[in-house]
């Protein structure tokens, strides 16, 4: 169970190139929208036609550009769950469930139970799409799915068509289906929690480029590329200057910071999660700075300071209960950058 | 009082809208297929007939079928005459009332969400199955329609009839041409008759056309089973 990408795709002012493999893995693909995640799916899917390069899926070749090889998505046998899930309106639950099955009615019958059965869709099944909530629509586009039992399952931003309150829920409830199925599934998503939750490994796609890839928590705790940090979600990132082995100058935030990390030659960013930053009694404390609050914004349970910091700015976040039982709802005189928590980026 | 127009006029009509119904499906597909400004060329081709006078589709039809024309010299040497015949007055009506089904079935095909068929196809459905079970079906309001549409025009086609078809009692006098000779001779009262019941006929299509979309309900968009 394996799948090999290996493909170019050449837009208007744009171009899409992409490279990985997965093992019998759940792989994210986080990129902004319109980075070319959903086209690599449908590449893979047959949908789209690269320029060049290749697909290989269990050793079979679904495309290669060299040989002229282009087997038809039918051929392809890779399942795609796509954003507005696309089912038959014309057909009911059950029907579509088993539209992918050979046979007479009869004969696809235990499989359509058996997946329904497996999603606990079982009261859904004589109902038309139109009459089921988002999430219901999702368990039936994913059970037409696993009932045609391709080889590589992909799944394009699969939550984002769900209100904010189930999709947790389902989350847990995807990640529980597709740790039993045992394929090589991509998710595609430019929500990093959901990512997070659902993938061992993730690639970072960066207008049509993949910068990198490696294991989920590898990668959130030390990004390396400025590009993967933007998308794991890191809010303060400055240009920086190297100045010494272990210090590095943050230009945007005027502070010599010193770093555990080793400064290298590459390093041309430096960042902090916002999460990371905490407060500071002294000015003389390590990368220490005096807090200036710009500006404060509030979530339902947390804080957002935004500081001034020389000609950038600096977002701290911190929970509601930090701020009334640890600050005493009070701004601190200084904030420092503790230097275990700066990520260097390329 | 002579009642073969009427069925003239209804027997060209059926016979016009199987024809044409048949074709637009078929042109649609095959345009939608096309990339590029060859596209553009067969769609504007088949539209053709919407926007031009039927007095000079009728002229083309004559160019064409004539004793002199390529098609007309071919079928002669069949011994098959088609101008003055009654087959004159069904390819004058297909030709007039074909745009409008290619166009509506066209639009319908065009309305279906992409993804519906890119789904059926990562599914393995194979694409003739496609077509029959989520194509026609999604599209068949719009078709349907189309085919009422191209009935009614049909029906009430009178210029591109009239250049190749002529005015033949009992053999090409389908009712508008009927209604012009009653009004050219006279006969107010005659010509009344048959203005009444195409009125008639045509409130009819109406009705059809608006109780259509309402089969939409089918499919549960509106009601709630259970």
């Amino acid at each position: 169970m394996s799948l090999h990408v290996d493909i170019t795709k050449k837009f208007k002012g744009f171009s899409l190139q992409v490279k990985f493999s997965t093992d019998k893995e759940r792989l994210g693909l986080l990129g902004a929208s319109g980075c070319g995640k959903s086209m690599t799916l449908k590449c893979i899917a047959g949908i789209e036609k690269p320029d060049e390069g290749s697909i290989i899926l269990n050793d079979r070749v679904l495309f290669d550009s060299q040989k002229k090889i282009d087997l038809s998505p039918q051929q392809r046998k890779a399942g795609y769950l796509f954003q507005n899930y696309a089912l038959f309106p014309n057909m009911t639950v059950e029907e579509n469930i088993g539209c992918g099955l050979k046979g007479s009615k009869k004969d696809k019958k235990p499989r359509v139970d058996q997946m329904i059965e497996l999603l606990h869709i079982k009261d859904l099944g004589k109902r038309y799409p139109m009459q089921l909530s988002g999430g219901q629509q999702q368990r039936v586009a994913l059970a037409r799915i696993l009932a045609y039992e391709p080889d590589v399952l992909m799944f394009d931003e699969p939550f984002s068509a769900l209100d904010a309150y189930l999709k947790e829920n389902l989350q847990q409830e995807l990640l529980m289906v597709l740790k039993e199925c045992h394929k090589d599934i991509i998710i595609v998503s430019h929500n990093r929690d959901e990512i997070y939750g659902l993938c061992e490994k993730i690639a970072i796609i960066n207008s049509g480029n993949l910068v990198l890839t490696g294991n989920t928590a590898d990668i959130f705790q030390k990004p390396v590329k400025l590009a993967a940090a933007r998308l794991t979600g890191c809010k303060n990132i400055s240009s920086a200057k190297k100045v010494s082995e272990y210090e590095v100058e943050a230009l945007e935030w005027g502070m010599v910071l010193k770093t555990e990390e080793r400064v290298s030659e590459h390093t041309r960013y430096v960042g902090i999660r916002a999460h990371d930053i905490m407060p500071a009694e002294e000015i003389t404390e390590e990368n220490s700075t005096p807090c200036i609050p710009f500006r404060f914004t509030d979530s339902p349970f947390e804080k957002n300071i935004i500081l001034s910091s020389n000609s950038g700015k600096l977002w701290w976040k911190i929970s509601k209960a930090y701020w009334t039982n640890t600050l005493k709802e009070k701004i601190p005189e200084y904030i420092k950058l503790p230097k275990a928590s700066l990520m260097l980026l390329e | 009082m002579d009642w073969s127009p009427l069925l003239i006029s209804m027997k060209t009509a059926a016979a016009a809208t199987i024809i044409t119904f048949f074709l637009g499906i078929c042109a649609a597909q095959k345009v939608m297929k096309v990339k590029g400004r060859f596209n553009w060329f067969l769609d504007g081709l088949f539209t053709l007939p919407l926007v031009l006078p039927p007095t000079v589709a009728g002229f083309f039809l004559l160019v064409l079928f004539g004793k002199h024309g390529p098609v007309g010299q071919l079928l002669s040497l069949m011994g098959i005459q088609i101008v003055f015949k009654w087959s004159a007055t069904v390819i004058a009506a297909v030709v007039i009332a074909f745009p409008l089904m290619y166009r509506s079935a066209k639009a319908a095909f065009e309305q279906i969400d992409h993804n519906l068929i890119f789904a059926a196809r990562t599914l393995g459905m194979p694409d003739i199955k496609i077509f029959w079970k989520i194509n026609m079906p999604l599209a068949l309001p719009g078709i349907i329609s189309g085919g009422i549409l191209a009935f009614a025009r049909a029906l009430g086609e009178f210029g591109a009839t009239l250049m190749i078809a002529g005015n033949i009692p009992k053999v090409t006098q389908t009712i508008p041409v009927a209604i012009y000779m009653a009004v050219q001779g006279g006969r107010m009262d005659r010509a009344a008759v048959w203005v009444i019941l195409i009125v008639l006929i045509s409130f009819a299509v109406i009705f059809f056309m608006n109780y259509l979309p309402n089969r939409k309900k089918k499919y549960g968009a509106w009601e709630e089973k259970e």
